[in-house]
């Protein structure tokens, strides 16, 4: 009983922190359709905002939930006016720059910080569970990815803003001719995709350290968990970081975390031979 | 609100579509715009609105210089565009697409929402329903109605009886008329559709090759010889 409790923790954990990772990336990708390959760099640099806070003395909190997700939001909207808003609709050239954006914040921090891991501690310390013993900062993470998702979901549900930027995803010439200015929704846009990755960077900071390279280990899960879910933002990213999740964790389980990351990749592969459109292109289609 | 253009130029790349456009609009007035296929009549409605960039030329909103500002700046400034093929947010619910049209304004939704229904009944039932799944003439009534949430006091309305089922055309032309009578909106109309043109427009002008050629009155279109000289089509 206790290690069913255990392992139903680990298993929502990992789902946590695989729609942590990757719902930037989905509002970048599903409402402006520009693939960010700097995506892995937004989530390091959070990492990296949250330590340095701390060590300014702004206190753990301030700096996981507050400072590293504005720090990487308004280093968002840069990227994007400086950057991505001169390649819209151009796929392949928005990869190129942003890939390039990728390396040269991994040069960059790794310049400015060295390429050495530093961590933060997690708070909360260790929760007993009968014999067993896991993180009470697991705890902490599913709570902020539930209401990470929760808040994403209200506001393109039910607020103004989220209703704009949808219509003018949808149409935005269209918006245009209403009175909407659609380049400054695609500014708060992705600049909001960033700063959510900022939090996510952030709140995984004190999990997994942060070290300049540490996106690219984020980068292909969150876009596996993006292609996997399809086109709703909220709905496909839940629907497809709790398949992925639940089999990674369930594989590590039963083995060892590397044959939990090779069932991912598998169920992956299968996952998007069966549904192209990624979950919810089939299921629940009028999600959002 | 008072509009004037004067010799309005704009291209398609290199292929030039508007070759001066000259003409006014007074405050209230109705004007109709009638032209063949391929004449110009759509992009001068776009290139007004500002999707197209006018190569040469004036566009006067009110007196005030709009030519170089951005769509969504004119539509600020009161212009509003029911653009051919209605452009309906699709996956937008229908209520949904209504709140959109009131990106702009000031008031409270609810309250402009509910106005507009008034004077489009026919929308009420359909409210929760996604815009794509709507017929062609549900679809337009949207349009219009969408349109007027955003309160514009320049009306630009492309083709709206195109692929459109009469009973509907009938209701559009009641609904325009009585809006005309409550608000003296300013509106340009751009039609092929003689009898619809005729029942609204005061003036009418004719455009051919991009260029405005004639000024013709509503009741000049029963004749059909002098349509046909008017705008290109014989027999």
């Amino acid at each position: 009983m206790d290690l069913a409790v255990v392992l139903a923790i680990q298993v929502l954990y990992a789902i946590a922190s695989l729609a942590l990772i990757s719902l930037g990336l989905a509002i970048v990708f599903g409402m402006m359709r520009v693939i960010n390959l700097a995506h892995g760099e937004f989530l390091m640099l959070g990492g990296y905002a949250a330590i340095v806070g701390t060590h300014l003395g702004f206190g753990l909190w301030v700096s996981m939930l507050v400072l590293a997700p504005a720090a990487v939001g308004l280093i968002g909207v840069v990227v994007e006016r400086t950057i991505i808003r001169f390649l819209y609709g151009r796929m392949i050239d928005t990869m190129l720059a942003t890939w390039g954006l990728s390396l040269f914040l991994i040069g960059l921090t790794t310049f400015v910080f060295g390429n050495t891991t530093v961590g933060i501690s997690a708070p909360f310390g260790a929760l007993a569970i009968g014999r067993y013993r896991t993180s009470a900062y697991t705890l902490f993470v599913i709570a902020v990815a539930t209401a990470v998702l929760g808040g994403v979901y209200v506001v393109l549900r039910h607020t103004r803003l989220g209703l704009i930027a949808r219509g003018t995803m949808q149409n935005a010439n269209m918006a245009a001719a209403l009175g909407v200015n659609p380049p400054r929704v695609y500014a708060v846009t992705f600049g909001v995709g960033a700063a959510l990755s900022g939090l996510a960077g952030g709140v995984l900071a004190p999990v997994s350290g942060v070290f300049p390279t540490i996106g690219v280990a984020y980068i292909a899960k969150a876009f596996i968990t993006v292609i996997g879910g399809g086109a709703a933002i909220v709905t496909g990213t839940v629907s497809a970081a709790s398949l992925f999740g639940t089999i990674n964790q369930l594989a590590t389980f039963a083995t060892t975390p590397v044959f939990g990351e090779v069932a991912l990749l598998g169920a992956a592969i299968v996952l998007i031979r069966l549904l192209p459109q990624g979950i919810t292109g089939r299921f629940f289609r009028r999600g959002l | 609100m008072r509009l004037e253009v004067e010799d309005l130029r704009t291209a398609y790349g290199r292929i030039p579509i508007l070759n001066g456009i000259g003409f006014a609009v007074g405050e209230g007035e109705f004007i109709g715009i009638l032209g063949h296929n391929g004449m110009g009549k759509t992009t001068l409605l776009r290139a007004l609105m500002g999707f197209l960039p006018a190569t040469a030329g004036r566009v006067r909103l009110a007196g005030r210089d709009v030519t170089a500002l951005p769509p969504h700046a004119r539509a600020r400034l009161g212009m509003g565009y029911v653009p051919q093929g209605r452009e309906i947010f699709p996956a937008l619910s229908v209520l949904d697409n209504l709140r959109m049209g009131c990106a702009k304004a000031a008031e409270a939704e609810s309250a402009i929402i509910g106005a507009i229904l008034d004077d489009f009944p026919r929308l009420k039932p359909l409210l929760e329903r996604p815009g794509g799944a709507l017929s062609g003439g549900e679809q337009q009534l949207l349009a219009i109605a969408r349109c007027l949430c955003g309160k514009p006091r320049l009306l630009l309305l492309d083709e709206p009886t195109e692929g459109i089922q009469p009973s509907i055309i009938d209701e559009i032309v009641e609904t325009l008329r009585r809006l005309r009578q409550k608000s003296g909106l300013t509106t340009i109309l751009v039609e092929q559709n003689l009898d619809f043109i005729a029942a609204l427009s005061e003036r009418i002008l004719i455009i051919q090759k991009g260029r405005i050629t004639q000024e013709v009155q509503p009741s000049d279109l029963g004749d059909p010889e002098l349509v046909g000289e008017f705008i290109g089509i014989t027999g």
